[in-house]
């Protein structure tokens, strides 16, 4: 086990994990914001990926198929919403459902189960070959750094205005939304569109860093998303309670997930296991806040006891 | 202010729970009436207030809210005209948003919410804290303090505070204090009774609480299975007792009033 073999391979790991920060970020609002837990990002990513690459491959700018990418994301979370407010789909239905679909959508989109891109004959965004040896400009790293900026930053102040508050307040307590004039699918539509066109964005770095769209380079990434969500929180939790600071941390968990990823690879552990490793981690983590609630909960109805005895003395 | 005209709901039709909850109700309010409602459980006292609040549905009849007919309008959108206070001190607030963040999200009640402009202004906050202020438990220095973190009674209050913020047309108080120790049952009463006074509010308010229902307001209604039998306004409102009203639940449903919680309470 040499350890330079693993430094050498840090630096791809922080950009694959920035570049899956931004799905991250889209799976915190959903998640996180919205209570929903929306399994649509699966297929979303694929097609992100798709249609930049598509788009790339007949001839497009580099900048008009990412666009483009995000605002099919936008529209596949539409559908995601629609099926939930409309067709009164449970939610974790619906973008299951969603991601089925999709399946077919990615292979007619790409035309067979892979597109590769050449990243000498085309000008790319990022790339795994522009993470070391190349302008600082250039680099993969930064430039995926000042995209995860740029979104905390918009979305902090999106969620801070008169419709931001409103769509938190769908999420916290949708009764009291309702009470307060707010309509809640409307809004729910709303944030899972937010949510899914960032994990296309995603979807069309992803393709372009690897140099390929896949049919399932999509597969369990609500796992990964949910897990950097889950790091961000267990790291940064009790230190950044501001809301900027929040989507930053999810993005960190991210990098820190596939740091740990490189160094279990580095370990030596068999790839074939890697998903079913993700999903126990996750699990665990998942499990975490519950136990701490039902631990804490009987310790709570200890003191109540307690009290009585006091009340029935006196 | 308030028609109901002839309303009917029925839960789980056609099932074995098959449970007709309004039948043919009909009241009108005017304008600045303060109504308390009592009943025995499953007498149709929340289900009323959950179909003028547009919950669900109601499979026949009409409502009116100032003129307006509301019958086929969405919760949300009926929302402009209501302000509402739940029995759950949960549910009228969003606990991982601050004091004043709430707030700002009922002042905007009714109104288009600007994807633009900031949640909350400046100016609002001066606003907000006198307000607060008014309700004497202190939360007028906690401004951005999460209000998950408020005590029940405080969160009544604050719910309250939020329901006539905008002034509503019509105030529905859905047993607001059943869920407090009863010091702070009174204490949000009396905050009830001084901004319902204030801004002359037409409210409806369902107790549990004869004396309460006999206290406050100016006219008193009891319901059983989905209708009122007992309507009081006026002078004759003034002057009830609890065995009066004893007497006349006797007269109105040919029943005895069984439940202690009633009579005790």
């Amino acid at each position: 086990m040499d350890i330079s073999v693993l430094i050498n391979a840090l630096p791809g790991a922080l950009a694959q994990g920035l570049i899956w920060g931004i799905m991250a970020i889209g799976v915190y609002i959903t998640f996180r914001v919205m209570d929903i837990a929306d399994l649509t990002v699966d297929g979303t990513m694929c097609t992100g990926g798709a249609v930049c690459i598509m788009m790339m491959l007949s001839g497009q700018n580099v900048v008009v198929s990412m666009i483009v990418a995000t605002l099919v994301g936008m529209v596949v979370g539409m559908v995601t919403g629609l099926f939930h407010t409309w067709m009164g789909i449970p939610a974790i239905l619906a973008g299951i459902l969603t991601q089925l679909g999709l399946y077919g959508v990615n292979l007619k989109i790409m035309g067979k189960s892979n597109q590769a891109l050449n990243v000498d004959k085309y000008d790319l965004l990022v790339s795994l070959r522009y993470v070391r040896n190349i302008e600082w400009y250039k680099n993969t790293i930064l430039i995926v750094a000042v995209f995860i900026v740029i979104i905390v930053a918009l979305l902090y102040m999106f969620f801070g205005t008169e419709y931001g508050s409103a769509l938190r307040a769908t999420g916290c307590n949708p009764n009291m939304a309702r009470a307060q004039g707010i309509n809640t699918n409307f809004n729910k539509v709303i944030a899972l569109m937010l949510s899914n066109g960032l994990v296309a964005l995603s979807g069309a770095l992803i393709a372009q860093y690897q140099g390929f769209a896949d049919v399932n380079m999509g597969r369990g990434a609500i796992v990964i998303g949910l897990a950097a969500v889950i790091i961000g929180e267990a790291v940064f939790g009790k230190i950044f309670k501001n809301f900027a600071l929040k989507l930053l941390s999810v993005a960190i968990g991210s990098v820190i997930y596939y740091f740990v990823i490189q160094v279990v690879l580095w370990i030596g552990v068999d790839t074939d296991l890697l998903k079913l490793f993700q999903a126990l981690v996750v699990a665990v983590f998942l499990a975490v806040p519950y136990w701490k609630k039902t631990i804490f909960n009987h310790s709570a109805k200890k003191v109540v006891k307690a009290n009585d005895t006091v009340e029935k003395e006196a | 202010m308030l028609e109901i005209k002839d309303i009917y709901k029925t839960f789980n039709a056609g099932t074995i729970n098959e449970k007709t909850a309004l039948k043919g109700l009909s009241l009108t309010l005017e304008d600045g009436d303060f109504v308390t409602v009592i009943g025995g459980n499953g007498a149709g006292k929340s289900t009323m207030l959950n179909a003028i609040a547009g919950v669900w549905p109601v499979d026949h009849g009409q409502i009116l809210i100032d003129g307006v007919d509301v019958t086929k309008l969405s919760e949300h959108k009926r929302a402009k005209f209501l302000g509402r206070v739940f029995q759950d001190p949960m549910t009228g607030t969003a606990a991982t948003m601050g004091i004043a963040e709430n707030l700002a999200l009922a002042k905007r009640r009714g109104k288009m919410r600007n994807p633009f402009i900031t949640g909350i202004k400046n100016s609002e906050k001066a606003e907000y804290k006198e307000l607060l202020a008014t309700l004497g438990l202190g939360l007028e220095d906690r401004l951005t303090a999460k209000v998950g973190l408020l005590s029940g009674g405080q969160r009544q209050a604050l719910t309250l505070l939020m329901a006539t913020l905008q002034k509503p047309k019509l105030l529905l108080l859905d047993e607001h204090t059943a869920a407090l120790d009863p010091k702070t049952a009174a204490k949000v009463l009396e905050t009830t009774d001084e901004i319902v006074n204030r801004d002359k509010l037409t409210t409806i308010m369902i107790t549990h609480n004869m004396k309460d229902a006999i206290v406050h307001g100016n006219r008193l209604i009891m319901m059983m299975d989905g209708n009122i039998i007992l309507d009081i306004k006026g002078e004759e409102k003034k002057k009830l007792t609890v065995e009066d009203l004893l007497h006349k639940f006797e007269i109105a449903s040919g029943e005895e009033f069984t439940s202690d919680k009633a009579i005790l309470g």
